[in-house]
């Protein structure tokens, strides 16, 4: 049976106050974050304002600045922070054991 | 076969009520259940520990030697009696058989229920890795445990404490005070990760290391090693660590077997609704090992409150348990570590900090929509118990939100809650700034005497001039004497400071201060971690100050110089090898030609700065395309970094009909000798064989133009959005003189100038006159700057893609996961 979340690696995989990306086949990747907190967020790897990689920007606390021009994105509303207007859609993702797991309905939709 | 079962307290017809586990969450609801309704059950407590009911949580200081078992016992022996309680000590259940609603211990007892109520805690989770079952490798849970550590402190020797958070902490303190030598792993990058952010956890760790543990993070165990007692430890990376006890302290696991046995429905805990009921109502269930709503539980607080859901399910005045936000302190004596409900920050969430370096003292409240979500508080934890109050209420705490982060004493003294009048009440003799000991009067003097700017009072009178602490109040004191006619100080380096550029700089160098937490912390920043602006100038600053020595943070670089290479539009990168002054050859442009084809590169072209720049790279593909490039001899170009760009040459004496000196060997020279340097920003140079000036070097950040008698050398040119011509330096007459004074401008340049300003700015703004008198009258001077230069480049002029290539920090390339929606559906 296929199960609700995808098990996409460890946590420590990814840097503190980072990224890496999930590709996916046909689809903008995902892009999973990890704060100075040690809190995990995954967003669509498009920014909102002309579709920089958000995997790629500075992340502090729980926001990320887009490398292309520097819009701050909140990390777990996928919105843009400050002045500028617009919003990145959110993928559910949860730590269980230590492995990162991410909603395989968004993960699904972001593909189609 | 099945035993006869043995029935105690036969003549006592009231309904039975039997308690699995003798620890905090059973008794305590025995006690709310008694305190209701003292007569309505028999009851009978099982306990597979030897003890009456004791406080767990104060194993900790047991161990420390700050208290003895008795003075941690809840109940004693009378307690049960005088409440009519039977306790069967040390006799585990080892079934339950829900059907026949009886329970069995391991002695062989069976008893008959109508209720049963398991509360068995958790179990010390240990991780599966060879040599976990030796003697000597323990947990830390019960009174056992303590034994254990006790008797092996009594040996010296050395132990190893698995696991940074709460508990591993407190075995730690507890063995080093006993007299072991300590080391604690710890598989993440910052002790109690899930309680502290960064700039505590720092403190912390500070501290605990000044106590003489060890601490090791990202520290991932693979095996424990010895044959009949452990010896040691030794981790992934082949690290072996000598030890004669172990504690594994990695975290706890709802102790659950028993219920999945009976049946019940088990998740990661024992599944309850509000009122504790499992899945059968004859069984109830409290304490760690439940599992309410999709959570379960390592805090008494919460247990607690479900002792009450539970009690009152009971008397049939059902409550309900309703989870709380939870506050957590390190029981470790002389370091005071508070944390409670969210920090982690995100939307609309304000941080409120406040670091008093010289007291070791960090706090941070976190505030969302004028409600406190959460705080963090380090060194000094007497308000703890206030903010989490404030932050259980949901309090609208705008009307104190200004002078909050002093604590309550200040906050909520009605008409104190201005900060100001906190100030204005101060006497004249109070201390305002502690590091160079300005009184109150001695600032207000300083400011009728004319300073009426926060620099002002900092030069005239020290006050705020060091860690910065009292820079508020300083403020505060300025507004106060002076109305609305307070001079705006220089610009902050951002919102995350009160500081500039300048005032950071000095005082890393002074303060010899090392790591980017470090810098947050002595100066006060008001953010948890930074921000995008402050974040790679701080690493730039300590970069420079620390060459060979600082641990340089990707995390606080710029995309380009975290990928070296220049990120496009569209999320690919472009790849711009070095080509030494411009120079090429058949090899490297063959190399380059098949780059371009192997990797189907959409576009190459001649850059503006005499080099080749292949556009349309993925990111996983770099290393590949490095590799192709390292092999035929060519390096990164730095096209992408505030670091040296080019050196353009014209084609000089060789060749030209007008040229007076070798432009193109001086040039390669110079571009040999300052590659890979980090700057405060892009720095480019030029190097032209006449003054024709062919390579443009009038509007490059360091320009030579070679005339008859030597070389013209020219600063602060820039040619980009505000075209600036250099100024004249000075004139020298050999090439080597021209290479030193490059590398001395250059190390100026990289130690004064503010992060993200090019030359031609910082000339503007401290005049060329300076430079010259910095640069030309000793030799001593100059030789001193060019040297502190290349000793810097000792450490820089590695070749970042051969790294990479070699296999440095693969995750900046390669995705995490990939994910194929066909195959899922197939
Ligand atoms: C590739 C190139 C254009 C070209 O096709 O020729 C180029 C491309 C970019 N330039 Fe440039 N500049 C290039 C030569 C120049 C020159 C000419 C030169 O160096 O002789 C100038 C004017 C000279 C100067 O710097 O004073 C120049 C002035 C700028 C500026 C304005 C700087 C300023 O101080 O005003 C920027 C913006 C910035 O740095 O903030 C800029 C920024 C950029 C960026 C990095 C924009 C960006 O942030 O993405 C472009 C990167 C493209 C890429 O992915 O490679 N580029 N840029 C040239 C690369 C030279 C090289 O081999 O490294
Ligand atoms: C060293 C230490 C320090 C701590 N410090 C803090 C702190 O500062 N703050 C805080 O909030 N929390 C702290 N805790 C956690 C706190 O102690 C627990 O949350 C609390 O004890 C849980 O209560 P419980 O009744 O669910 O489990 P326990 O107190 O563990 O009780 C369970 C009992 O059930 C018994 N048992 C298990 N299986 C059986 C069986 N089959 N038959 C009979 N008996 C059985 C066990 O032996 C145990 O005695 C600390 C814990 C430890 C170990
Ligand atoms: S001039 Fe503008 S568009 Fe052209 S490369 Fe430079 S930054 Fe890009
Ligand atoms: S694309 Fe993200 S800020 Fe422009």
């Amino acid at each position: 049976m296929i199960g609700e979340w995808l098990d996409i690696g460890r946590v420590d995989e990814i840097p503190l106050r980072g990224s890496r990306t999930v590709q996916v086949a046909g689809g903008d990747d995902i892009a999973v974050f990890r704060t100075g907190e040690n809190q995990v967020f995954a967003l669509l790897d498009r920014c909102p304002h002309k579709h920089g990689r958000l995997s790629q920007g500075i992340v502090h606390g729980g926001a990320v600045a887009c490398p292309l021009h520097n819009w701050r994105i909140s990390l777990s509303t996928g919105e843009a922070l400050g002045e500028d207007r617009g919003c990145t859609p959110v993928v559910p993702v949860k730590v269980t054991a230590g492995r990162v797991l991410i909603c395989r309905a968004s993960t699904l939709k972001a593909a189609a | 076969m099945k035993h006869e079962p043995i029935r105690l307290g036969e003549t006592d017809t009231r309904p039975h009520m039997i308690v699995i586990g003798n620890g905090m969450a059973g008794c305590r609801a025995i006690e709310e259940l008694l305190a209701r309704d003292p007569t309505r059950y028999r009851i009978t407590i099982v306990g597979a520990e030897h003890h009456v009911n004791y406080n767990r949580i104060m194993l900790s200081p047991v161990l420390a030697g700050e208290k003895t078992f008795e003075e941690i016992v809840i109940n004693d022996h009378d307690w049960y009696a005088d409440s009519g309680i039977t306790l069967l000590a040390g006799d585990p259940v080892i079934a339950i058989d829900r059907a026949a609603r009886t329970v069995t211990t391991r002695g062989g007892i069976t008893m008959d229920y109508d209720r049963l109520l398991i509360a068995t805690g958790s179990d010390p989770f240990i991780i599966p890795v060879p040599g976990k079952d030796l003697p000597g490798v323990i947990g830390f849970r019960d009174m056992n445990d303590v034994g254990a550590m006790l008797a092996a402190a009594e040996k010296g020797g050395r132990a190893v404490v698995i696991g940074g958070g709460l508990l591993g902490l407190e075995a730690a303190h507890g063995l080093s005070l006993r007299g072991m030598a300590v080391t604690v792993l710890h598989l993440m990058p910052t002790l109690l990760e899930r309680q502290l952010d960064e700039a505590a956890a720092w403190l912390l760790r500070t501290a605990l290391e000044a106590r003489g543990q060890t601490i090791l993070t990202g520290a991932d165990t693979a095996a424990i090693l010895g044959d009949t007692h452990v010896t040691g430890v030794r981790l992934k990376d082949g690290t072996e660590l000598p030890a004669d006890l172990v504690v594994m302290a990695v975290g706890i696991r709802p102790s659950v077997a028993l219920a999945r046995d009976a049946g019940l429905d088990v998740g990661r805990g024992i599944k309850v609704d509000d009122h504790m009921v499992t899945s059968d109502p004859h069984v109830l269930a409290v304490g760690e090992c439940v599992e309410h709503d999709g959570q379960v539980y390592g805090l008494v607080a919460p247990l607690w409150d479900m002792c009450r859901a539970l009690a009152d399910g009971l008397v049939e005045r059902p409550s309900g348990y309703r989870p709380a936000p939870t506050a957590t302190k390190l029981k470790v004596a002389g370091l005071d570590v508070f944390s409670a409900g969210d920090f982690s920050g995100g939307d609309g969430a304000e941080d409120i900090v406040l670091r008093d370096a010289s007291r070791g003292i960090y706090k941070r409240v976190v505030v969302r929509g004028d409600r406190i979500v959460g705080a963090v508080l380090y060194g000094d934890t007497a308000d703890g118990n206030w903010y989490f109050d404030l932050l259980r209420k949901g309090e609208d705490i705008a009307s104190i939100r200004d002078a909050l982060i002093f604590g309550q004493a200040f906050a909520s003294g009605g008409g104190q809650a201005d900060p100001r009048a906190a100030v204005a009440a101060l006497s004249d003799e109070a201390e305002i700034c502690g590091c160079n000991g300005v009184s109150k009067g001695k600032v207000l003097a300083c400011i009728d005497g004319g300073a009426h700017s926060l620099d002002a009072v900092r030069s005239g009178c020290k006050a705020s001039a060091s860690c910065g602490s009292c820079t508020g109040i300083v403020e505060s004191l300025l507004a106060l004497r002076l109305g609305g006619e307070v001079e705006a100080g220089p610009k902050t380096m951002c919102k995350c400071t009160s500081f500039g550029h300048d005032d950071v700089r000095r005082e890393i160098v002074a303060q010899g201060m090392r790591a980017i937490p470090e810098v947050m912390q002595k100066l006060h920043w008001s953010t948890p971690d930074g921000c995008s602006s402050c974040r790679p100038a701080l690493n730039y600053y300590l970069l420079c100050a620390l060459p060979g020595d600082y641990v340089d943070d990707q995390q606080s670089r710029f995309v380009n110089e975290r990928l070296h290479a220049n990120i496009q539009k569209d999320g690919t990168y472009s790849v711009v090898p070095r080509m030494w002054g411009g120079l090429t050859s058949p090899k490297e442009l063959r190399a380059i030609a098949d780059v371009v084809e192997k990797f189907n590169a959409p576009m190459v072209k001649v850059t503006g700065g005499q080099r080749l720049d292949i556009f349309g790279i993925r990111k996983e593909d770099l290393p590949a395309v490095w590799a192709d490039l390292n092999a035929a001899g060519m390096v990164s170009g730095h096209a992408y970094g505030k670091s040296l760009r080019t050196v353009k040459t014209c084609v000089g004496s060789e060749w030209c009909r007008f040229g007076t000196q070798d432009s193109t060997g001086l040039g390669v020279k110079i571009e040999r000798a300052t590659w890979g340097s980090w700057m405060p920003h892009k720095f480019k140079i030029a190097v032209s064989g006449c003054p024709r000036n062919c390579a443009e070097a009038t509007i490059k950040d360091f320009g030579i133009v070679c005339v008859d008698s030597g070389y013209e050398l020219h600063v602060g040119g820039n040619g980009g959005i505000k075209v600036r011509a250099t100024d004249l330096l000075c004139k020298v007459a050999t090439e080597a003189e021209a290479i030193e004074m490059c590398a001395a401008f250059i190390q100026l340049y990289r130690e004064e100038a503010r992060y993200l300003e090019r030359t031609a700015p910082w000339i503007e703004r401290v005049g060329v006159a300076y430079l010259q008198s910095r640069l030309l009258p000793g030799a001593e001077a100059r030789a001193a700057l060019a040297a502190r230069f290349f000793y810097s480049q000792r450490f820089s002029q590695d070749d970042p893609w051969a790294q990479r290539v070699a296999g440095a920090e693969r995750e900046h390339h390669a995705p995490m996961a990939r994910f194929q929606p066909q195959e899922e559906m197939a």
